[in-house]
């Protein structure tokens, strides 16, 4: 550790030949730090080839070194003061950077893998009769939709008129223990709310029963509380004085909260039922034990069993058959369609809010 | 078709906070009264109480007697809805609806409550409204933009033409003109004396002139000290108050000697 301090320190006597004699309290080149870092990353470099070269080691090394070197060399030239900043700077960047690593390889390593069949046959061929290569997840894809959009229209009534109730109308006990449910409810594990789905509709239909409006309620489940807690915080952002100056009007209050709080709050509503979907569409526990999988197509989720592209996935990379890499091939790709759906969910919800916020402009 | 109001023994609540206590007073129709006291005597609070919308805060409720035109405001058969259609209510702080433009701003209160008019007569009725509200000539060419992006005194205008479109029966004006420059100021004081001609105008200011200016009836609220109820200490013809009061305290506030 010492020799690198003083390793480091030395480096950047030669990368920083302009300070001048004003006592060192000068302020530095912006290039300056970069050229600490690069001198770390040739000493890591050499480091690494000394003993054995290993990428890992070799970030670690660079950004240690860069991060002291930049440090001391500040509280040289600039002061300590300075120093502490452009430390706590290397640190913030440093943090941040780890918190990108799982991000970034692991939509690599899904792009990299998911690519073999990203291809047109996978968007429009199911798995009925394929053995081997080829075949599809069209039938999966349109599964994950249909249930999604099931999903969609059962919470979406549910958890915005209870969070317009907790807001608009609720006192005392009664939104005390909505919102202490909601909070239950916001913790359930998927795999229970898909039992309860599975129990629910057995009650109903007996044993062994699948269907796709099975997975919709079991995904209800876990996607009410998210749209109540989002709608809750949306709505109470509208202030009151809109709502005062409706009621002066003479405006009712379901009118009020139908054509003044739901209009002013739409954009924070929708980004918060978008983000709700996306939270919900790559479910895989409850789906497998209330929809199961399927070969074939089947649009019909009110009879048998449907194909969902995390379950899909699941089976796929599980039980692929021989040779299984066909079949891992294709869980990728299924995987790399589910994470676009999300990232894709994600951009609406920004165009939403971009679109539909209160316009302001003179 | 102004309208005349009696108050008889009226106590205000927040909760179990008496905000203001024992109010007696009747108003004029067609005509101009203003209330004026240090703030936190319960002004607004007596404001809202005349059109029901006190009672939108939790827990808020009033205990004696509002009497427009010898009904009951607070009888039991009464619609709150129904009484702020006839009453209307000017903030202190503008708050057109961000989301509409300045056409439907003013077109709001039809709008909301869904009664159907025609395109040339809602036409017809914004332009007046507008204009009522002396805000015809700097929007006329941009009635189609959102209400909240024009100035705080042309929102504030514009609040008043929403107000007025509904065609109440009495308007409610509290501290309209704070947040607005002396020449939008005057153009509301000219614009309430020409209001009450139709209608009986209540104006919460703390400018003195202002009531000076525009009213025929003051009325002087204070209160003893912090957590005691506001009452109101003197009701009296504008010239009155201001030339010869009948109480000490009023004489105290009015030449600035507290408050
Ligand atoms: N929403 C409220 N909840 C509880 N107390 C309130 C509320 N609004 C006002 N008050 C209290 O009522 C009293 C009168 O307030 P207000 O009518 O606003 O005074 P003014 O308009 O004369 O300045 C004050 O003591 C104030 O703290
Ligand atoms: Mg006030």
């Amino acid at each position: 550790m010492s020799t690198s301090t003083q390793q480091s320190s030395a480096a950047p006597e030669t990368s920083a030949p302009s300070q001048g004699a004003l006592g060192g309290h000068e302020k530095q080149a912006p290039w300056v730090p970069w050229a600490v870092f690069g001198a770390a990353a040739v000493l890591a470099l050499g480091f690494g080839l000394l003993t054995s070269w290993n990428i890992v080691l070799f970030v670690i090394y660079t950004v240690v070194l860069g991060t002291l070197g930049t440090y001391v060399l500040s509280r040289v030239t600039e002061g300590p003061r300075k120093a502490v900043d452009r430390l706590v700077t290397c640190l913030v960047i440093s943090a941040f950077g780890i918190a990108m690593v799982p991000l970034v390889s692991l939509v690599y390593e899904v792009v990299r893998r998911g690519a073999a069949r990203f291809d047109a046959e996978f968007f429009t061929a199911s798995l009925q009769g394929i053995i081997g290569p080829g075949g599809g997840a069209y039938h999966a894809l349109m599964g994950t939709l249909i249930i999604t959009l099931l999903t969609t229209l059962i919470s979406v009534p549910i958890g915005l008129m209870t969070a317009i109730y907790l807001v608009e109308y609720g006192t005392g006990r009664l939104k005390k223990s909505i919102t202490f449910f909601i909070d239950v409810m916001t913790g359930i594990p998927s795999i229970v709310a898909g039992l309860f789905a599975y129990a629910l509709f057995v009650l109903i239909f007996g044993p062994g029963v699948r269907l796709g409006i099975m997975g919709a309620v079991a995904l209800s489940v876990l996607m009410i509380p998210v749209v109540v807690r989002s709608a809750e915080e949306v709505l109470k952002l509208v202030p009151n004085e809109l709502r005062e100056a409706a009621y002066a009007l003479g405006v009712p209050k379901w009118r009020t909260i139908l054509k003044v709080v739901i209009p002013t709050a739409i954009a924070g509503l929708a980004t918060g039922v978008t983000l709700a979907i996306a939270r919900v569409i790559g479910e895989t526990a409850p789906l497998l034990i209330t929809v199961g999988i399927t070969n074939a197509l089947n649009f019909n989720p009110f009879d048998g069993r449907m194909a969902t592209l995390p379950v899909y996935a699941y089976y796929q990379l599980t039980q692929p058959g021989v040779p299984p890499q066909d079949a891992i091939d294709r869980a990728w790709t299924a995987a790399l369609v589910l994470i676009m759906l999300v990232m894709g969910l994600n951009v609406v919800a920004r165009l939403i809010s971009r679109l539909f916020a209160p316009k302001t402009s003179r | 078709m102004a309208k005349r109001i009696d108050v008889s023994d009226l106590d205000i609540y927040y909760g179990n906070f008496k905000a203001v206590e024992g109010v007696n007073l009747s108003i004029e129709p067609r005509s101009i009264t203003a209330l004026i006291g240090p703030s936190g005597c319960g002004k607004s609070t007596f404001l809202r109480a005349l059109n029901r919308m006190h009672e939108v805060i939790p827990g808020a409720r009033v205990e004696g007697k509002v009497v427009i035109e010898g009904q009951d405001l607070y009888g039991s058969d009464v619609d709150p809805v129904d009484v702020r259609r006839q009453i209307g209510m000017v903030f202190q702080r503008p708050n057109p609806f961000p989301t509409m433009s300045i056409y439907d701003n003013v077109a709001a209160g039809l709008r909301l409550n869904a009664k159907k008019t025609s395109k040339s007569d809602m036409d017809d009725l914004v332009e007046r409204s507008l204009k009522g509200a002396n805000l015809w000539n700097e929007v006329k060419d941009r009635l189609n933009r959102p209400g909240s992006g024009l100035s705080g005194g042309q929102q504030q205008r514009l609040c008043i033409a929403r107000a007025i479109a509904i065609q109440p029966e009495v308007l409610l004006m509290d501290e309209p003109c704070s947040a607005l420059d002396p020449i939008s100021t005057l153009a509301v004081e000219d614009l309430m004396m020409e209001l009450k001609e139709q209608f009986t105008i209540v104006i919460v200011t703390h400018n003195m002139q202002q009531a000076a200016r525009v009213s025929e009836t003051t009325g002087f609220f204070n209160l003893n000290g912090v957590g005691q109820p506001g009452r109101l200490i003197e009701y009296n013809p504008t010239e009155k108050i201001f030339s010869n009061p009948d109480e000490k305290a009023t004489e105290d506030y009015i030449s600035g000697r507290f408050g």
